[in-house]
């Protein structure tokens, strides 16, 4: 009952403010290259369909293949983090410098030195910059936080290291890197949007050249189709990170449990 | 001959904390020693020593022979919270890498002897406080101690329940034959299951008393066991 009224409930208002929105441009005819009727963009998505869906694809791969990269690198650096105090000192400052230091800003410079000849290479360099450090943060974070007790027990039965790190300080951490990838996901879309403006026209093809290029032309019907695909991706790259993260954790994590009822 | 004998045994903290000053004290093999004292008289301190996890400052601690199998038993269950009953239970045989069907079987049947057969799957969020202490239990003696360090284990349990664990916990650890090592601050329960009660000053801990209690079973209801607690509780309450 609630849980159909929850979905139903946004529906509703949004085909509201849609239909507030379409009567809103008729009447007060405001011509289409300020604001189109969603109705005008609705036939900008289907007249350019296959178009939007390669730009689509184009995105999504840069994303993901961006994410996988952020998830791999940050884990990685999170475990060298977790293993010495030493590497952590010397590398987490530049971690922070490249955090903290616009990516729009060093854009340029990456695309320069991978090359034009290498555009995705570079698409993907950037918006895997973006994603890398929650990644990284998140999962020192966790991986510190492994039960103490349970650290010496397991020392005490001569655990090595390596056995620490996986029964222990893994599991540990898999809450907070899921949190984490949540975030990435999410940012990893933002970075190759970023990566695609930056890098301009003529080789990128993902959604976001689409908007300049539409932009441009000022065919603004067909930007909104393209701001609303790629508003749409980024739910979907939310939801489904959301979905894994329940999966993994309903069995035992707090966050995913159930209120007794 | 003893199992393990401390002498002079001293810690300070980094935080320059003196945790044990001059600790000395010998544990026969088989014997089930209570360490009582009142909070931070460094009797966790202690029992982390026995244990290897720490080092001391000086004094020494001597082993009769190699230092046993050695299980430890937390104040909370630590399980891991992703892992059911089981797998927790299996952990040592694990870290051993022990055969997995193996490990299984001792892990079941050391579940089975603290009564929890048919909870080898169950999540710990899914157990009461007691059986989540018993998996705990169940996890050190799969690893075939000969020595078991308790740090106050059911502090945290109601009454009842640890009345349960301590009946369970002298019947294992006599049909075992397992030397323990119990830290508690209550005198009831280290009158009940010791046979010999070391009394801890406050800090910087030493043992003040040492008391030899009548062994067999106890009987609760009994005025005997009165006395008992009595004698404990004198050696535990004169100011220092």
């Amino acid at each position: 009952m609630t849980r159909a009224f929850n979905i139903v409930l946004p529906l509703l208002l949004g085909a509201a403010l849609l239909g507030l929105w379409e009567w809103i441009v008729a009447v007060k005819e405001i011509p289409p290259y300020v604001l189109p009727a969603p109705s005008a963009i609705a036939a900008a998505f289907t007249g350019n369909f296959s178009s939007l869906m390669a730009s689509l694809l184009a995105t999504l791969s840069i994303t993901l293949q961006a994410f996988l990269a952020a998830l791999i690198a940050g884990v990685t650096v999170a475990i060298l983090f977790g293993q010495s105090r030493l590497v952590e000192r010397a590398l987490y400052p530049y971690a922070v410098i490249l955090q903290v230091t616009p990516v729009v800003a060093i854009a340029p410079l990456i695309l320069i030195w991978v090359g034009f000849d290498h555009i995705n290479t570079a698409l993907v360099l950037i918006a895997s910059l973006v994603a890398f450090f929650p990644i990284l943060s998140n999962t020192t974070l966790g991986l510190k936080s492994a039960d103490r007790n349970l650290l010496e027990l397991m020392q005490l039965y001569g655990a090595s290291r390596w056995q620490i790190l996986w029964r222990l300080q893994m599991p540990t951490a898999l809450p907070y890197l899921l949190g984490a990838c949540r975030i990435a996901g999410g940012l990893a879309l933002i970075g190759a949007v970023v990566a695609e403006f930056v890098a301009g026209s003529g080789t990128a093809t993902g959604l976001a050249w689409r908007i300049i290029e539409a932009g441009n032309r000022l065919q603004i019907a067909t930007m909104f189709a393209a701001l609303g695909l790629l508003a749409l991706l980024g739910v979907a790259i939310f939801a489904s990170l959301s979905a894994v993260e329940y999966w993994l954790l309903r069995r035992w994590h707090e966050s995913a449990l159930q209120r007794q009822s | 001959m003893s199992l393990v004998t401390l002498t002079g045994v001293a810690k300070r903290f980094s935080n320059g904390t003196q945790a044990l000053s001059d600790l000395s004290f010998a544990i026969a093999p088989g014997e089930f020693v209570s360490l009582l004292g009142p909070s931070g008289c460094g009797k966790s301190t202690a029992l982390r020593l026995i244990a290897g996890l720490i080092a001391p400052d000086s004094g020494d601690i001597h082993w009769n022979g190699a230092r046993p199998e050695t299980g430890f038993v937390f104040q909370e269950p630590t399980l891991m919270p992703w892992a059911d009953a089981l797998t927790n239970a299996r952990l040592a045989l694990d870290l051993k890498k022990v055969p997995r069907a193996q490990g299984n079987a001792i892990a079941a049947a050391a579940l089975t002897r603290l009564g929890l057969k048919g909870f080898e799957s169950a999540m710990p969020r899914e157990l009461s406080g007691g059986m989540k202490m018993r998996v705990s239990i169940a996890r050190a003696l799969a690893a075939k101690p000969r020595l078991l360090l308790m740090d106050e284990p059911f502090a945290a349990l109601d009454e009842i329940t640890r009345a349960a664990l301590n009946d369970d916990l002298l019947a294992l650890a006599r049909e075992d034959a397992i030397t323990v090592i119990f830290v508690t601050h209550s005198v009831v329960e280290s009158a009940y299951l010791s046979d010999r009660v070391l009394v801890m000053s406050p800090r910087p801990g030493r043992v003040r008393e040492e008391i030899r209690l009548p062994s067999g079973k106890r009987d609760r209801m009994s005025p005997a066991f009165g006395e008992i607690q009595a004698r404990v509780a004198r050696a535990l309450m004169v100011p220092a």
